[in-house]
């Protein structure tokens, strides 16, 4: 069970999180114009990274607050945790 | 009954309390603080079970965990449990126990045949034997398989037993008790850290309550005593016996399985059989020992060949002989330890080496006691069949590889030391890549992956003082990091004698026209012809051998089997052993019960029960409840002897007639709040949200961003910045978490606040034509008029002292009001309701009568929401605004949604108008098609309609809209019906939706 830092809670057990999927997926802005492919990306097409990601978690069972996660997807290793607004680095 | 073989004035077991136990349905007597195995041993029983595969002979080859033979079936206070250590099971009185794996009897054990036909049975004998011809498999292979096989019977009972599960946090967790593990914890605790220490027997100590040391002026035994009362003392250490750490996971979490309650006759009252840790530690001290391994010999699987620790530790802790003519093998010290205790009771061994003329203390000291030793000698083969009888032995030459002139040595038991491997399991489950140890032969950790240090004998340290010096200073340094004391310990002075270098030697040659089985893996019965065939037959990587032969895969996964394994593969390959490589170490270390796993979350605490604040009304009515997600929901109210059919077709008939009172408290409600609240109903609604006027409520369906949709529900304004949204009972949680999803990460910009608001609510629907005239009388300072509070509209009210939310929302297709109160007025509303609107005949409904409704007015619910439709497949494509842009709207121009056949819901009517249509059957144009008949569509949900007394389904049907009035058929097969049926639309009862709006 991964041991994940809620920016805003500590460290906290990964049974109090929900995993989000991809963070570095942006949402087309409303109303814009696009592609059916640029869509297909955003809705379907992940990477299925070996190594570091950036990923969402939810600290469902805390304060409830989204936040970003930098994790090795073969190690489990947590490098960095950021709240919902800090942009990735 | 007399018990022969135990010692009168040794062991560590209490000989004040006498108990009797039984097994095979025989009665024998042991002591308290025995185990199942060193009782049966002392009553001279060492046939204990049967082979996996050729049901040869089995007996105790072990002391503990690494036991490989003797497992057995236990019975205890009315239950049974497989898959019992009889070497880790401690004896309590009334204990019984059962052999396994044989048939009919461990004396006569058919099965035992496969031994005499090892034709069928060689490497890979799963896969070749059984594959051919195909038709045996179910009839001959599969039956004979299932008979022979298997470590016991799992109990089909209900286990009444309590199992717990507890999380822990702390600074050192220990695995282990023995010399290192006590060192280690001793310090740590001293410097104040929070110290767990987990021991997975009875007793502390490990290896100095068996070994011939002094500490500090006293015995291994006492120093380990003192310490562990000392420890016991300290607030700032937790000390478990009987507690196997058993599993290293990510991000140093250990998991331990406490055995609280198994080593008494019952478990007492509020306690729980078993109790599973989960511990988050800083950092991890592995002192979990190592494994003695045996040689490699003819019949070295006959019952009385065992481990020669084994056999010291039955002599030392339990007072019990293993037998009266033992022959030690050896390739190291360690064996005349074991000969030494032997002599010192009276028992004259005698001591077979394989090296030649080694000299150290300890064998000085076996010379001084005048015992047997023949040096350069190794046992070709045990002799006897259920127990050892004799042993053929031989002299061996330098290189190894030629045996001299065969003698027979007469001997009740074999006790063999191949040396020692450290037990590296749970380091090497942290991720830690373990490295080759060339003067030991064997495996330890490598680099730390984790928070780990492995100490002492796991580590591959084999002296004792070595061991406490270097887990003293580790558990000091590791405590000061954490807690910045620094206490310094005086290190004891440590007493031991001196041993010399052991033998690389772990098999014995074949003698010339022998085939002796010389076995590998005791468990599974792998030889080291099984592994010679697998190399033939170009099985190469150690993993696939492994699977191949089943080498180290039964439930003592190897442990004392690896690495005998792998030098075999080492020597056929030529290669040296860490370029083989070992398979991977895999949690469980020891088998953990299911109990213990799933904990107290069986049956109803498998998940919460929520109820809502009139449940108990509902039960003094004779309710009859349903689970609906977390949520107990009346589904009717039984009256008399009326079924479910009878009470729900009544419910809905009074709400179609007078008016019915359901409670709807279980709906999701959201509160949301700020000035961009209308923004963000904009964009997760699909229709329009912006011009919504206070007091107001609107119906609205939100997709996924792949254009399925995800919920639907009503939202109301209740002030000008705030909104309530209700949603679906089952999507509450998941669209809470969609909106926060939004709100942080997507349009951050937007000031709003959302918060779930479910449980705060206690809410009633009024359903039917004389609901407003019951309204008025629950409110009449309110105008619940058609004008005053229109359909969609929403008050708020006063009802009888207490302030109530009325919406004008229907589901049922009825006139109809939903009122919330705050939940702790939610029974006083209800028994109100009932109260006020007896006299119009009103009549509480369940979610049964409430399907009904909703099914014959064709609104759609979770069975049509079900992840897998758009909104036009409910019928719903009115509601898709085209001015704005919305979640999923983008997806909803995929080709496969824009179809000109594209599925859309339906009515469906049997024309016999009389028989029911399953839930889940299929649409077909022709039942007598041939298979597979192309399939139109499916039955979503089905009712018994009340207005027109027939049955009545929807369904999602491929081309729905240019359908209606089409013939076709239902089929279920499952409940083997064929229904002809016709397609009619989904909007059964009041197409036109007169009834919400009168
Ligand atoms: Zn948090």
């Amino acid at each position: 069970m991964l041991h994940i830092k809620c920016p805003h809670c500590g460290m906290r057990s990964q049974n109090e999180f929900s995993y989000g999927g991809d963070a570095t997926v942006k949402r087309p802005e409303l109303g814009k114009e696009i592609s059916d492919q640029e869509w297909n990306d955003f809705v379907y097409n992940r990477k299925s990274l070996r190594g570091k990601h950036w990923e969402l978690w939810q600290h469902i069972s805390g304060c409830r607050q989204w936040i970003k996660v930098e994790r090795d997807t073969a190690s489990h290793e947590i490098f960095k945790t950021l709240k919902a607004d800090q942009e990735i680095s | 009954m007399t018990q022969a073989f135990r010692l009168e004035n040794v062991g560590l077991i209490n000989r004040n309390k006498k108990l009797s136990f039984k097994f095979n349905g025989k009665n024998y007597h042991g002591y308290e603080g025995d185990t199942l195995a060193s009782a049966l041993i002392a009553n001279g029983v060492h046939l204990v079970g049967r082979s996996f595969k050729y049901h040869r002979p089995r007996g105790f080859f072990g002391a503990g965990v690494d036991e490989p033979y003797a497992i057995v079936q236990l019975y205890r206070n009315g239950e049974t449990e497989p898959n019992i250590k009889a070497t880790e099971q401690e004896l309590f009185e009334g204990l019984e126990a059962k052999s396994v794996n044989c048939w009919p009897s461990v004396n006569f054990d058919i099965g035992a045949i496969n031994n005499f036909l090892k034709i069928f049975l060689p490497a890979g004998f799963y896969y070749k034997t059984f594959m051919w011809p195909k038709s045996f498999w179910y009839k001959v292979y599969e039956p004979f398989i299932r008979k022979a096989a298997g470590l016991g019977v799992a109990s089909i009972k209900h286990d009444k037993e309590r199992y717990e599960h507890k999380y822990e946090y702390c600074d050192l967790l220990i695995t282990g008790s023995g010399p290192s593990g006590l060192a280690s914890a001793y310090a740590a605790a001293k410097n104040g850290a929070r110290v767990i220490l987990a021991e997975d027997k009875s007793r502390f100590g490990g290896t100095l309550l068996t070994s011939d040391v002094n500490i500090g002026n006293q015995s291994g035994k006492e120093w380990a005593d003192g310490i562990i009362s000392e420890l016991k003392e300290m607030p700032n250490v937790t000390v478990k016996n009987r507690s196997q750490v058993f599993g290293y996971y990510d991000h140093n979490m250990l998991v331990m399985s406490e055995r609280i309650s198994d080593h008494l006759p019952e478990t007492k009252k509020f306690h729980p059989k078993q109790r599973l840790w989960y511990i988050r530690a800083k950092e991890v001290l592995i002192s979990s020992g190592s494994i003695e391994r045996p040689i490699v010999f003819g019949n070295n699987d006959t019952p009385g060949v065992m481990l020669s620790s084994a056999a010291k530790e039955y002599l030392k802790v339990y007072g019990v002989l293993v037998g009266k003519n033992p022959l030690i093998f050896t390739n190291n010290d360690s064996g005349y330890e074991t000969a030494i205790e032997f002599k010192k009771n009276g028992i004259d061994p005698v001591i077979l080496d394989t090296r030649n003329d080694p000299n150290s203390e300890i064998i000085d000291e076996a010379k001084n006691l005048g015992i047997d030793i023949k040096f350069s000698y190794v046992v070709v083969a045990a002799q006897g069949y259920k127990k050892v009888k004799s042993a053929d032995i031989a002299k061996i030459s330098e290189d190894k590889e030629q045996l001299g002139k065969i003698e027979n040595i007469k001997c009740d038991c074999i006790c063999v030391s191949g040396f020692w491997t450290p037990t590296i399991h749970l380091a090497s489950q942290s991720g830690n890549k373990s490295k080759f140890k060339e003067d030991i032969d064997a495996f330890i950790p490598g680099i730390s992956k984790q928070n780990e240090t492995t100490l002492g004998a796991a580590n591959g340290v084999y002296t004792l003082d070595q061991t406490l010096k270097s887990s003293f200073e580790t558990g000091q340094k590791l405590s000061k990091e954490i807690t910045n004391n620094d206490n310094k310990i005086s290190f004891p002075n440590v007493v031991e004698k001196k041993s010399t270098v052991h033998d690389k030697f772990w098999c014995v040659p074949l003698p010339k026209g022998k085939n002796y089985k010389r076995f590998l893996d005791f468990q599974n019965d792998v030889a080291v012809s099984d592994i010679e065939i697998a190399l033939k037959e170009g099985y190469r990587s150690i993993e696939h051998v492994k699977r191949y032969t089943t080498l180290g895969m039964a439930t003592d996964q190897g442990k004392t089997s690896n690495l005998n394994g792998l030098q075999l593969v080492s020597k056929i390959e030529n290669k040296v052993v860490p370029a083989v490589g070992h398979t991977t170490f895999r949690p469980p270390y020891t088998p953990v019960s299911i109990g213990a796993i799933v904990g107290r979350e069986v049956g109803k605490h498998s998940k919460p029960t929520r109820k809502s604040p009139m449940h108990t009304w509902h039960e003094k009515n004779n309710a009859v409840f349903v689970d609906a997600g977390v949520w107990l929901r009346p589904r009717y109210y039984k009256r008399g002897n009326e079924n479910l059919f009878e009470a729900s077709k009544r419910e809905a008939k009074n709400v179609r007639t007078n008016v019915g009172v359901c409670d709807v408290t279980t709906l999701g409600k959201i509160d949301i709040k700020g000035p961009d609240a209308a923004e963000l109903l904009n964009r997760v609604y699909t229709n329009a949200w912006l011009k919504l006027p206070v007091g107001k409520a609107r119906y609205g369906v939100m997709l996924r961003e792949d254009g399925i949709v995800m919920d639907d529900g009503t939202t109301t304004r209740i002030s000008e910045n705030h909104y309530h949204m209700t949603t679906t009972t089952a999507q509450a949680a998941n669209v809470l978490s969609h909106l926060e999803y939004y709100l942080q990460l997507v349009w951050p910009e937007l000031n709003v606040n959302v918060v779930s608001t479910t449980e705060q609510w206690a809410g009633a629907a009024i359903a039917g034509p004389k609901s407003r005239d019951l309204l008025q009388k629950l409110f009449p300072n309110s105008d619940v008029s058609n004008e005053g509070l229109p359909f969609m509209g929403y008050i708020e009210g006063d009802l009888f002292g207490v302030k109530a939310k009325i919406f004008r929302i229907s589901f049922s297709g009825e006139l109809a009001y939903e009122i919330n109160v705050e939940s702790d007025n939610g029974n006083f509303m209800w028994e109100k309701i009932m109260e006020v609107g007896q006299e119009f005949e009103i009549q509480p409904y369940g979610t049964e009568a409430l399907s009904t409704l909703r099914i014959e007015m064709g609104h759609v619910a979770g069975s049509e929401l079900d992840g897998r439709t758009i909104p036009y497949d409910n019928s719903l494509e009115g509601l898709l605004s085209k001015k704005k842009d919305f979640i999923g709207k983008r997806s909803l121009t995929r080709k496969a949604f824009t179809a000109d056949d594209r599925q859309k819901i339906v009515g469906v009517v049997p024309l016999d108008k009389k028989t029911s249509i399953p839930e889940g059957s299929h649409l077909v144009k022709d039942s007598n098609a041939p298979l597979p008949n192309p399939k139109l569509g499916y039955i979503s949900a089905s009712c018994w309609s009340v207005e027109y007394d027939n049955p009545f389904s929807l369904a999602i049907l491929k081309d729905g809209k240019n359908m209606i009035g089409e013939k076709l058929f239902v089929m279920s097969p499952l409940k083997n019906k064929v229904i002809p049926v016709e397609i009619v639309s989904s909007h059964y009862v009041d197409p036109k939706g007169e009834r919400v709006r009168s």
